[in-house]
């Protein structure tokens, strides 16, 4: 339906939901405007965009202003032009001399409109807020046009920024006026992407010259994949902004935004390194990273590749192919995954391979790959924005998948009921229409309490039940013994709650479940996201958009990863290693006899450390990994990589892995080469080269190649998109996406069959890939976690992320901004628990398992549960993995990180400097190439 | 590898600091325990917000950071968010960390351009030596009692005529009830309940300070009835061309059609912040009859089929708060009529513009009075997004007069060709002061001779603001044009809610443009620049002894033009209006 009306004397159309200011910039007529930014609610406050209507008394903001049939515009009259000129002159005079930007929209309309020297007195200036590491608040420069308010309200839904006081005292704030640095920002950054005058900017003008190019790439850090861009002068990053992606649509989190100077930081390996003959092993050591030199000496790349593959094939020509394993990366790109387990099957000759997927959503993929067939996700996260209900479990995106949970959070503010269930009360519990905080370790018990409401109050879909789905009977049966009264006591929420609950998830049109890592990380994790699935299945909460299954990745490219085979019991696309076709095509393909090809799945994450102590594994290869630091009981890890007899690290930096090996080759970060990458919602993107490698660092692709020739194996992969092409020939889900079509549209959604083919963000609408297209129920009982707290260790211990550091924290306590603003280890403590102890928030405490124990900075929290101690793992001064509980689950094989048994003692020490940077910024690196 | 050189500045919080709690300001548990013994078992609805707020401010005198903490988090809001709005209205005292509270009783002398007149300033200049340290002294906008010129606020207790001496008289009288300073209820209605000594009666003969005993509410009975039918009633109205009194003149009667064709739920919102300087018709009817009011109200709710009823009275009437509120309870308990529309009570918290149609929308919603851009209109989306009826106080309090001695009673009064009544508020340098119930069309001339005794002793009339601080200002030689609607546009004034100023050879139309640019950039939101950074621009130009007439004019056009609501539209009439009737006063 379009509405005709005449603009500056033109008959025009508008369609429906076009503003005034839409029409005249699409019939490129200028109106100066201030306070609209595309992508952002309108505010209509700055009024420099105001226009003359025909017969109303007074102007009218055109960028809020819907035109009616017949009305006549005028957006260049006298008394409308002078009002706009008027209104800048009105701001320009309240314009600091400064300048805090390249780009002053109130000084460019300025120019364009030939208002002068502003004639009025300009006003009292507030002080400049530097108190936040990664954003400067020069408040000199704010127009009150609340672009950042909105930003921060209504776009991340961070709720930190305000507009406080009235009148010409009328200011922006964060919190209570606090300083930004001592608010509760997330530095989202999404405020300086919106602020249109410099008042808030890049910290230390890092965004004022104007960069030498710019580069579109993707973030590397979390697997939501937003897509942004790298501005780039002197081979350094400069500063990052968002664009607009399908995940993201120009927003970023902390990491993604400050998080890159990671690539430049001087603790770079720029050459290889080769273990010092009188520098023995020890799974004990300590790290440091100033005395480098006692432990290696530096090599030709030459002499480094032919010690690192020539052993590799003696061990594998003395012990047998089982002798070797082989760790890929969810960091690096579906090519070098790609490749890495094609040269881990066809040139060690094993499928020992496997990569921290183990570590994540192991258990999750194994339910899903029994259930429903495949591994990913349903739905993409943006599907919440159409969903009724919206349940999250055991996941706290605010912290791990930021720029997912702001769609959450606008989806909520849309009016969709969010439901959080999970021990610890994270930050979207404040939003939730219902926080279910039950008890840690008793999924189980809760999901099947809410099964056994929607069987007993016939809440199933009887059709979807009958047409789509096996094994209803027997979970049926199977929950019968789960009544939400017996339930309640064990899982700590009451039976009224889970009924209503469990009615919301199955009466609504549409209900999609996210969930994270404390769903998987525990012995029951399948079992946990078995209840998952049969939750969706009952009540065909699947299958359409805005309703299905959601397992949150964690790396940027752990999806693309396990989808290009970096797993021990699969080949690419998810073909099992024991089916015998499977290997004759994937022979063929690979040009190798079927009989090389190993026909039993190889070894886990875990079971690879078990097999070193037993010398069953000998030598390996770990591309950008850090078992050290993240397997769980991290001594154990330790000491099993230390009795290796070849160790091989590919890294960008010495991490406590690498600290292990016999040989170092010095790899490329992510900002440094070009490849395809995964994301959760399973849409491939192209990240892209922006700067060289430090030094002689290598691109990873090219040094698996030269440890596949030093194999044995003659490969001549040029470009990137070679590998790429040879992939989508293997993998039927990618063989619609062509390099040239990444490259041109950024980003495809698999499956994707053909190269016309859209792409499929929704799937399972129709059938489910399994025997028969039909899903399957798996009825799980309570299983409790392997060890329970007792009176010698009677607290429990959770582990997990923070917002500002990444995993294991090479990269981002790396990154000088996020190393600023999270600098110490800390343990996240209730305040009661604290109090109880005699220990006063910020003191040391030493946290003590069976296995080990560390010491660090207890944070009073009231976000874990009493009794409950929550850790993040990257702080090697403090690694809790340590700690951790190496106990399997038997299906997805993952530890359960989530639940292990702890005392805490007050006092121990903590390193003095433990981060790489403590919040500095550091020189750049002495090339010595 | 080298080593650290640039330390990032990190003032914000210290190591230490991110050692010991999360990011951002913690709530205080013995904070969060007392927000929640105040709030007891009412509602966390973000519309409460700002009543939440009261129950601090007045319970502790104060808003401390870790109270408003507590409050976010017990309510499930930001901080940011309530700190936004407790900052913004002029009532709330916000404290943070490490800051002195302010003394415990507050004295608000008005500032407003009746009291300037009378010898506020002399009064502000005295007190603090009078008072001493103990006793906070503030200039308050108008507080609405200019016939009592020079008025104060002591506590919550007005004071008529205020001299040092009564002021000081009921500081040591506070200071005998509440010797215990802060943390007491020092400052709640519940302990004051003086209303002010006022001899003067309202038309049916109702003194100030309580209500009409054995009302009855039979013209509502007779509605509810069937005896009245709602299309004679709307009908009635129309004929009677009664307009709304807050200012703005619209036909109430055709306003009740265009409402009740919405969807329902429909929702009421009766505006009572009666803040325009000059102002007090609302308060002096309000003290004397609240049940004409309230029938009107019901009347109206009744006809136009509404859901709710909100009505907002401006918080500086503490008296007519309680005294509403004791009406309501009544009216709740014994019902006249079955099926009453649900009635709240909200207390506003010092702000003019909050008596902006969609400004008080918003702070009922519990926000920053911010005005609402337009469209939609209140009546399609207004209050909670819903159609909404909004009346003035005065509007509704004389539709039982029309409805009982009918349309033609109304429409017959008048003079100079104008009809109806017009409740004047006269105040300035006139013998007798107050609100004069007068024909429309009414001259100042006439209205100064036959209802205000004539000129003080001494004073000869200079000039007159004919609709408070916005309505502009006129010379004595145009003090014959009728007083109406409509009448005062060719002059660049309007009427408005009738507020009727009259300044005499003793003062300046000047000093009463500085005045009242002083108040529109002390009220003006802050949202739009012509308005937020207009009025501050204003203000510093009229400040000179010779005014630039070209910026000034320039200033004027894009304040007029571009502005997002009548204040900042409304702002430059003052300044416009010397520059055109006396510019000798300023150079010009």
């Amino acid at each position: 339906m379009s509405v005709n009306f005449e603009l500056n004397g033109r008959n025009v159309a508008a369609v429906a939901g076009e503003t005034v200011f839409h029409v005249a910039r699409r019939e490129g007529i200028e109106i100066p405007t201030l306070c609209h930014k595309d992508g952002l609610d309108t505010a209509g406050n700055c009024r420099a965009c105001v226009v003359e209507i025909d017969g109303e008394r007074v102007l009218a903001p055109s960028c809020c202003r819907y035109p009616s049939e017949g009305m006549k515009v005028d957006t260049a009259s006298p008394r409308a032009l002078s009002a706009q000129k008027m209104v800048l002159e009105l701001l320009l005079s309240d314009m600091p001399e400064t300048a805090y930007t390249r780009d002053n929209e109130v000084d460019q309309w300025a120019l364009r409109l030939a208002v002068g020297k502003p004639r009025f007195a300009p006003r009292r200036q507030p002080e400049a807020d530097l108190s936040h590491a990664a954003i400067a608040v020069n408040l000199d420069a704010c127009i009150q046009c609340t672009r950042c308010v909105r930003a921060c309200r209504d776009e991340q839904a961070n709720d930190v920024i305000g507009l406080a006081f009235r009148g010409d005292h009328a200011s922006i704030v964060f919190d209570m006026a606090d300083p930004m640095g001592a608010s509760t920002c997330v530095a989202c950054g999404e405020c300086v992407q919106a602020c249109p005058t410099g008042a808030l900017m890049p910290a230390r003008g890092a965004a004022l010259p104007v960069p030498e190019k710019r580069v579109e790439s993707v973030c590397p850090y979390c697997g939501v994949g937003c897509q942004l861009t790298y501005n780039v002068s002197d081979n350094r990053i400069q500063y990052v902004e968002g664009r607009d992606g399908p995940a993201n649509h120009g927003r970023l989190c902390v990491k993604g935004r400050y998080g890159f100077d990671y690539a430049h930081h001087p603790h770079r390996l720029t050459k290889p390194l080769i273990r010092r003959a009188d520098a023995p092993k020890r799974g004990d050591f300590t790290m440091d990273p100033d005395h480098v030199f006692d432990v290696f000496r530096e090599a030709s790349w030459e002499e480094a590749l032919a010690l690192a593959g020539g052993k590799l094939a003696q061990l594998r020509d003395t012990h047998g192919a089982k002798a070797l394993a082989g760790f890929g990366s969810a960091k690096g790109s579906n090519e070098e995954a790609y490749l890495f387990q094609k040269l881990v099957r066809t040139g060690f000759g094993s499928n020992n391979v496997d990569h921290c997927t183990r570590l994540c959503h192991a258990s999750s993929v194994a339910a899903l790959l029994e259930g429903i067939g495949s591994g990913a996700v349903s739905n993409p996260v943006m599907d919440v924005m159409q969903s009724e209900v919206i349940v999250l479990i055991g996941a706290n995106p605010t912290v791990n998948h930021p720029v997912a949970a702001t769609w959450i959070k606008n989806a909520v503010r849309k009016g969709a009921k969010l439901v959080v269930c999970d021990p610890r009360r994270s930050e979207l519990a404040r939003q939730a229409h219902r926080f279910l905080q039950f008890k840690p370790d008793t999924d189980v018990a809760l999901l099947n309490a809410m099964m056994h409401v929607i069987v007993h109050e016939g809440l199933v879909d009887e059709t979807f039940i009958a047409s789509r789905t096996i094994g209803y009977d027997e979970l049926r049966q199977n929950v019968e013994g789960y009544s939400p009264e017996l339930m309640a006591p064990i899982c700590g929420i009451d039976a009224e709650t889970i009924r209503y609950t469990a009615r919301l998830y199955a009466k609504s049109k549409g209900s999609m479940i996210l969930w994270g890592m404390g769903v998987s990380q525990h012995v029951h994790g399948t079992d946990n996201a078995r209840c998952l699935i049969a939750l969706a299945l009952m009540t065909g909460q699947i299958g359409r958009p805005g309703t299905g299954l959601h397992p949150l990745r964690g790396q940027n490219n752990v999806q693309g990863a396990s989808d290009a085979g970096l797993i021990p019991m699969m080949f690419p696309d998810y073909q099992r290693v024991s089916e015998p076709g499977v290997r004759e095509r994937f022979a063929a393909a690979w040009q190798v006899p079927p009989e090389t090809l190993d026909d039993k799945p190889g070894l886990t994450v875990v079971e690879v450390m078990d097999a070193i102590i037993d010398g069953k594994v000998r030598g390996m290869y770990i591309m950008g990994e850090n078992p050290a630091m993240s397997d769980p009981d991290a001594n154990h890890a330790r000491e099993a990589l230390a009795a290796l007899d070849h160790l091989v690290v590919q890294d960008i930096f010495l991490t406590e892995t690498a600290y292990l090996a016999d040989v170092i080759l010095p790899a490329s970060a992510f900002p440094e080469k070009t490849g395809s990458f995964t994301n959760t919602d399973r849409t491939v993107q192209i990240g892209r080269k922006a700067i060289d490698p430090p030094g002689e660092a290598k691109q990873d692709l090219w040094i698996i190649q030269q440890i596949a020739r030093e194999m044995g194996l003659d490969w001549q992969y040029g470009h990137v998109s070679e590998v790429f092409e040879e992939m989508r020939g293997v993998m039927p889900s990618i063989a619609g996406i062509s390099w040239q079509r990444l490259e041109r549209e950024h980003a495809v959604t698999y499956p994707c069959p053909a190269e016309d083919h859209p792409g499929t963000p929704v799937v399972f609408t129709e059938q489910f890939p399994r025997e028969s297209g039909k899903a399957r129920f798996v009825p799980a009982d309570i299983i409790p976690a392997n060890e329970r707290p007792d009176a010698e260790y009677p607290m429990v211990l959770i582990t997990g992320r923070q917002l500002e550091h990444w995993h294991t924290g090479s990269m981002t306590r790396r990154a000088s901004v996020l190393d600023a603003i999270e600098p110490d280890p800390v343990a996240l403590v209730h305040p009661l628990d604290l109090a109880a102890m005699g220990v006063e928030p910020g003191a040391t405490i030493t946290i003590a398992s069976r296995r080990g124990e560390v010491a660090s900075y207890a944070r009073a929290d009231d976000s874990s549960p009493r009794g409950a101690i929550f850790v993040p793992f990257c702080y090697y001064e403090a690694a809790v993995n340590k700690l951790t509980n190496p106990a399997l689950d038997p299906f997805g094989k993952i530890p359960e990180f989530k639940y292990c048994a702890i005392r805490v003692i007050p006092g121990g020490e903590v390193a003095e400097q433990g981060s790489y940077g403590g919040g500095q910024l550091l020189e750049p690196p002495v090339h010595s190439g | 590898m080298n080593r650290a050189v640039i330390p990032i500045a990190v003032q914000g919080a210290s190591r230490e600091r991110k050692r010991q709690a999360p990011k951002g300001r913690r709530v205080d548990p013995v904070a969060l325990a007392e927000v929640q013994a105040l709030l007891g078992t009412s509602e966390r609805r973000r519309d409460l917000l700002i009543e939440h707020l009261h129950l601090i401010q007045d319970r502790y005198g104060f808003l401390s950071t870790a109270h408003l903490a507590a409050l976010a988090a017990e309510m499930r809001l930001a901080q940011a968010e309530v700190f936004e709005v407790s900052s913004f209205y002029h009532h709330f005292d916000i404290v943070r960390e490490g800051e002195a509270a302010p003394a415990a009783l507050t004295v608000r002398v008005c500032g407003g351009l009746s009291c300037e007149l009378a010898g506020s300033g002399e009064l502000l200049a005295r007190l603090p030596v009078l008072l001493g340290r103990d006793v906070r002294i503030l200039t308050a906008p108008c507080i609405g009692r200019c016939e009592q010129a020079p008025a104060a606020l002591v506590g919550q207790q007005a004071i008529p005529h205020a001299t040092p001496a009564a002021i000081a008289q009921s500081v040591s009288n506070h200071g005998v009830r509440h010797q215990s300073g802060h943390g007491l209820k020092h400052d709640t209605a519940e302990s004051v309940s003086t209303l002010v000594p006022d001899p003067m009666v309202d038309g049916y003969g109702h003194p100030a300070g309580s209500a009409v005993a054995g009302y009855d509410y039979a013209l509502l009975r007779a509605c509810y009835s069937g005896e009245r039918e709602v299309e004679a009633v709307i009908a009635e109205l129309e004929h009677s061309g009664l307009r709304g009194l807050g200012g703005a003149g619209f036909p109430t009667g055709r306003k009740w059609r265009i409402v009740r064709k919405e969807p329902g739920p429909r929702l009421m919102a009766v505006n009572i912040d009666e803040g325009e300087p000059g102002t007090f018709k609302d308060r002096f009817y309000l003290e004397r009859d609240p049940q004409r009011f309230i029938e009107g109200m019901l009347i109206a709710a009744w006809a136009v089929g509404i859901d709710e009823i909100y009505i907002y009275l401006r918080d500086e009437y503490h008296d007519c708060r309680k005294l509403l509120a004791t009406e309501l309870q009544k009216l709740h308990e014994n019902p006249p009529v079955p099926r009453l529309p649900k009635i709240h009570l909200r207390r506003g918290a010092g702000a003019y513009i909050c008596g902006e149609e969609s400004a008080m929308i918003e702070s009922i919603e519990g926000k920053r009075g911010m005005p609402r851009l337009r469209p939609p209109y209140v009546a399609q989306v207004g209050l909670f997004g819903r159609p909404t009826l909004e009346h003035n106080f005065e509007t509704l309090y004389w539709v039982r007069d029309i409805l009982e001695k009918g349309a033609d009673w109304f429409a017959s009064q008048g003079r100079n060709g104008r009809k109806g009544l017009r409740s004047f508020s006269v105040s300035g340098r006139v013998k007798e002061p107050g609100v004069k119930l007068a024909p429309a069309g009414i001259t100042i001339r006439e209205l100064i001779a036959d209802y205000c005794g004539g000129m003080l002793d001494g004073h000869e009339l200079y000039a007159y603001l004919p609709g408070g601080a916005s309505g502009g200002i006129l010379p004595a030689a145009m003090g014959d044009i009728p007083l109406d609607f409509d009448t005062l546009q060719p002059y660049g004034c309007f009427i408005g809610s009738a507020a009727i100023i009259v300044l005499s050879n003793h003062d300046t139309a000047a000093a009463a443009a500085r005045n009242m640019m002083s108040f529109f950039r002390d009220e003006s939101c802050g949202q739009c620049t012509p308005c937020r950074v207009g009025t501050a621009k204003a203000v510093d130009l009229i400040a000179q002894p010779v005014w630039d007439a070209g910026l000034l004019g320039e200033l004027s056009q894009v304040m007029r033009d571009a502005s997002i609501c009548g204040l900042g539209q409304a702002a430059p009439n003052p300044v416009d209006c010397v520059l055109r009737y006396f510019p000798h006063e300023v150079g010009a």
